[in-house]
């Protein structure tokens, strides 16, 4: 399968029209001793024969779709209508460059601008700009941002329930600088201090709280908020939060072994120049008449080279069209009862999980979409025995190794996940399966 | 509402209307204290689902695209983005697959990933690859960590400084400040190569590395590369190749048989991945012997059974991102490598390298190359030869009028009014013409009636937009502004 | 009133116990619209050459360099709202800082006559 038009007279006339007789001699500034290497990779194939490889492959992984699914941990199973793959197939989106050209990339640029506005309500904030690659690329974004508001202070401080992954992704971006990342409660060394609404394990936080001891310490508070709970909790930015950063997967963009999601980043006007990523604003032309165009670029890399607010130089534009056509499509009441669905769905399954004999749910706080469940065998074995009958519990937490600045996580400790997608008859079968499991019963 | 009548989302909501209906809850409502619970609900849209699809449908049409029009963006490779990758990518055993599977329920996508990372590290001549990286700027960040952890692990840890070419991408210098070292620039000869007298004057025991686009962003070979990375490494420095032009060379030359270390691939670039109006992306980083043992992990091995698993390396940077990369956009790539083969993907970079040279040689009587050299795929000219008070963006702009998209503009930074033109292989010998037939007839329009380009362009929604007043008075979020 | 140059395109001149500072009409010129800046801190020190503030347009952001050495006493705080007056008024409404230094910084900048010449260097 080739992709290239050029038929042989073509190649004749371009090579006639240089005075070449080959292509080969096109490539004269390479190093003889160098030039058309042997390259072991086999020859092209048919479409059909591409596609019928690509499905054995993909028939080689378990797709949720086929399954009893309360599997988690960051990314997670939605109900995405049909219209967001609908508007996402359109070539003219998913074919169209980064809106530098405002005059020929207003659909672009409008999408974007409207998906600020939708997340900027969501969280509560009046500035969210275009998206990061996902939301632990977000979140280290937000730390080195942090350092720049706050000179001379040099601590990242995490609340506890921050993904582990999120923290090794902070740890690599944050290698170089002379930031330390504890974990604790921000203090006078503090740059900022770090939440996440609901915490990685589920946990529903107290913002408010969280906030106010925060900036006492004269940190900037970043809260990392799940945009779809965000339609249901009290939003970071009633709760004065400087930056907010999420994971934007759950609106509307399937799991694809997680990526691409869409990192979420918003914070407020009074940081703009500090904030990284492409920003999308609304001005006028000579004429009066409203458009889109990027804007605040001076921050950035194509223009402030080593002195721009991030190297950043992409966005995951498709994935925010997603998460606006999500957000429209289910529209005010929709995404404010899927959000409600799922802590109501959430609190079922914990009360009725911790009601098995031999298990245990801590509900001495609230949860949201996720929480631990004490097994009374290692985890790792109860996932993988109730795997074999289609049902996937959850996330076994011991695959995390015990971070400096995470949590320390149990062998017996099961991270179950419910969304609106399960139902009643499909919790209560995962705790039928739970009760029966072979050391699961007293 | 804006002229050609688009109006918001929210222009368009009534109180009440339902888009796509939820299902009603088979479980009890559970209590949660008000303190955690936010006052009033997200003024988020209400549409119904027509209204919504007509609303994207038409602002889909204020796009260029690749499906539309000719897009000869410089150092972008906007190549054509075959069908059958968004079918594969969309298989439901890739998109309904979840990171923490057990790699045992996994083995589909680790194999794909496994084979990616062979298939691009064969391509360009390296030992390993890891596929993390989300874009460009993503791998490039990888690679000059993974320089920094070479030197700081051998206890070498004076080298503070990183050379970065005057011709580079502002993200060279970006990425090179994030991970703590300082940019020195090197200067271009008047070939519009690397100055080698000018490296060899830099190069000390300060420098940890050179960061490399080869071909450069002039849209030339470095004729001296292997004096240049046999520079670099006397002093014992690094160098990183930086493969955003990597569509010039697939099948012609491996970088890393000419010395490079470390580089990043654009899958959305060379493999015809979407763009998306500005990403995803996937920037995967290859490494040489020296820097694969620092790769960002986790990578893709294959145990002795013959299954899948995943590996760290053993002195890696660490993570650069959560979960397994893009992994939607290798599934497209791959796809991509299985439909071209070895053969086709050099006779991709071939097709594109000649298309580039005929387009160069159809115009260069009215806009020369600023260097004239034979160009790879992708040449840059000067604005300057434009008629008096005329720029290179009103030379873009008026080429919206005529249906094209314009070239890459002022970039490079050292060339004065610089048009950066990549037509990529897949534009047929028609679209090439009419191209430069174009390009001729503004040149002409810019000596005859410099207005026309002064105002263009004419027939667009919106003409060109005040940036001073977009950051002088914000607007970035407001429902029904547009 | 007596105003000195630095070769960074910042003018320096004496106004009671202070001196005055700001960018020169050449250079708001060349940076076009300006849409930012960012003012030190007062009661920073500063120091001859070094950077002390941001100066920002659509396409551009640029380091201003302090063109003396010492304390900034006041900043003009009338460019938050109204940026462009470095553009409209360079010399006098568009006014950076007031500066606390000693007379030797200030006579190691350029006179008017001196800058005026090595203007005539900078446009190729």
């Amino acid at each position: 399968m080739s992709y290239n038009p050029h038929t042989e007279g073509d190649r004749l006339k371009m090579l006639e029209q240089l005075g070449l007789k080959a292509v080969e001699e096109l490539f004269q500034d390479i190093p003889e001793s160098c030039r058309y290497p042997e390259v072991d990779i086999p020859d092209g194939l048919s479409e059909m024969e591409v596609k019928n490889r690509m499905k054995q492959l993909s028939d080689r992984n378990q797709s949720a779709d086929d399954a009893l699914w309360f599997l988690g941990g960051g990314i997670y199973r939605h109900y995405i209508p049909s219209v967001v793959d609908a508007v996402l197939s359109r070539g003219e989106f998913f074919t169209a460059y980064t809106p530098y050209q405002p005059e020929v990339s207003q659909g672009t640029l409008q999408a974007l601008f409207e998906f600020q506005t939708m997340i900027g309500e969501l969280y509560g904030m009046e500035v969210v700009n275009a998206s990061h690659y996902d939301g632990a690329a977000a979140m280290a974004e937000a730390a080195l941002m942090a350092l720049r508001c706050k000179p001379g202070r040099k601590e990242i401080v995490l609340d506890e329930g921050i993904h582990p992954e999120y923290i090794q992704v902070m740890e690599t971006y944050l290698a170089d600088s002379a930031a330390v990342i504890r974990m604790g409660r921000a203090d006078e060394a503090s740059a900022c201090f770090i939440t996440a609404n609901p915490s990685f394990t589920g946990q529903i936080r107290d913002l408010k709280a969280l906030g106010e001891e925060c900036h006492a310490a004269g940190a900037l508070f970043i809260v990392h908020a799940d945009p779809l709970a965000s339609a249901f909790l009290e939003r970071p930015g009633a709760c004065g939060a400087d930056i907010v950063t999420g994971e934007g997967q759950p609106l509307g963009i399937p799991m694809s072994y997680g990526g691409p999601g869409l990192g979420l980043f918003a914070t407020t006007k009074k940081l703009i120049r500090k904030m990284p990523g492409r920003v999308v604003g609304c001005t006028q032309d000579a004429g009066g008449r409203a458009g889109c165009v990027l804007t605040f670029s001076a921050r950035e890399q194509h223009i402030r080279r080593e002195k721009a607010t991030s190297n950043i130089c992409s966005n995951q534009g498709l994935m925010a069209l997603a998460a606006a056509v999500y957000l429209a499509a289910l529209g005010k009441e929709g995404v404010a009862g899927t959000a409600r669905l799922v802590y109501d769905k959430t609190a079922y399954a914990a009360d009725a999980l911790n009601s098995l004999e031999g298990y245990s749910v801590d509900r001495s706080h609230p949860c949201y979409r996720e929480f631990v469940l004490n097994c009374p065998a290692p985890a790792e074995a109860v996932a993988h025995e109730l795997q074999k009958e289609g049902i996937f519990p959850g996330l076994a937490l011991s695959r995390f190794e015990a971070s400096p600045y995470g949590a320390d996580f149990k062998e017996n400790q099961l991270l179950v996940c419910v969304t609106e997608m399960n139902s009643r008859e499909e919790i209560d079968r995962l705790a039928k399966a739970l009760a029966g499991y072979k050391g699961g019963s007293k | 509402m804006n002229q050609n009548g688009i109006s918001s989302l929210w222009e368009l909501s009534s109180s009440g209307r339902r888009g796509v209906v939820i299902p009603r809850s088979d479980v009890p409502a559970a209590e949660l204290d008000d303190k955690y619970i936010r006052k009033d609900a997200a003024d988020l849209p209400e549409v119904s689902e027509l209204d919504l699809i007509r609303h994207y449908t038409r602002l889909s049409t204020l796009n260029y695209s690749i499906d539309t029009r000719f897009y000869p963006l410089g150092s972008c490779t906007m190549k054509y983005n075959p069908r059958v990758n968004e079918q594969t990518a969309r298989m439901a055993g890739f998109a309904a697959s979840h990171p923490y599977l057990p790699e045992s329920m996994a083995q589909g996508n680790l194999e794909l990933m496994h084979e990616l990372q062979k298939d691009l590290a064969e391509l360009a001549g390296f030992k390993a690859v890891s596929l993390q990286p989300a874009a460009g700027a993503h791998g490039e960040l990888a690679g000059v960590l993974m320089i920094k952890k070479y030197h700081e692990s051998r206890g070498d840890t004076g080298r503070t400084r990183f050379l970065i070419p005057d011709s580079a991408h502002g993200t060279n210098p970006a990425s090179v400040a994030m991970a703590g070292f300082e940019a020195v620039e090197v200067s271009s000869d008047d070939r519009g190569n690397i100055d080698l007298a000018r490296l060899k004057e830099l190069c000390d025991e300060s420098i940890a590395g050179i960061m490399i686009t080869n071909p450069n962003t002039l849209g030339l070979f470095e004729e001296q590369i292997i004096d240049v990375i046999s520079t670099v490494h006397a002093c014992g420095g690094l160098v990183y190749g930086d493969g955003a032009n990597f569509n010039a060379i697939m099948g012609v030359v491996k970088p890393g048989d000419l010395g490079f270390d470390v580089m990043h691939y654009n899958l959305h670039k060379t493999f015809s991945t979407p763009h998306g109006g500005g990403g995803p992306g996937a920037g995967p980083v290859a490494a040489a012997d020296s820097l694969k043992d620092y790769l960002p992990g986790p990578l893709v091995g294959r145990s002795d059974n013959g299954s899948f698993t995943f590996v760290q390396p053993a002195k890696s940077i660490g993570r650069l991102k959560a979960f397994n990369g893009n992994f939607g956009v290798l599934v497209r790539a791959y796809t991509y490598i299985l439909s071209l083969g070895g053969n086709g993907l050099k006779a991709a970079s071939e097709s594109a390298v000649l298309a580039a040279n005929y387009l160069l040689s159809r115009v260069k009587d009215v806009l020369p190359s600023w260097y004239d050299r034979i160009c790879m795929h992708e040449f840059v000219s000067s604005g300057q030869s434009l008629g008096e008070g005329v720029h290179t963006m009103d030379l873009a702009k008026r080429l919206i009028d005529y249906g094209f998209h314009p070239p890459t503009v002022y970039f490079p930074l050292i060339v004065p009014e610089a048009l950066m033109v990549e037509p990529t292989e897949t534009e047929s010998i028609e679209i090439l013409d009419a191209f430069a037939e174009t390009l001729r007839v503004i040149v002409k329009e810019s000596q005859d009636q410099p207005e026309l380009l002064h105002d263009a362009p004419h027939r667009e929604t919106v003409s060109r937009l005040d940036e001073v007043m977009a950051v002088k008075k914000p607007v970035l979020r407001d429902i029904g502004r547009i | 009133m007596e105003i000195r140059y630095a070769k960074t395109h910042e003018w320096a001149a004496k106004e009671g116990d202070l001196y005055i500072c700001g960018l020169s009409d050449y250079a708001q010129e060349k940076v076009g619209d300006i849409v930012f800046v960012e003012l030190p801190e007062t009661g920073a020190a500063v120091e001859q050459g070094a950077p002390f503030g941001v100066i920002e347009s659509v396409k551009a952001a640029n380091d201003l360099y302090s063109p003396l050495s010492g304390e900034v006493a006041a900043v003009n705080e009338a460019l938050e709202d109204e940026p462009e007056l470095v553009n409209s008024s360079p010399l006098k409404d568009g006014w950076i800082c007031k500066i606390k230094s000693d007379d030797a910084s200030f006579s190691a900048l350029m006179s008017e006559d001196e800058y005026k010449e090595y203007l005539k260097g900078q446009d190729d």
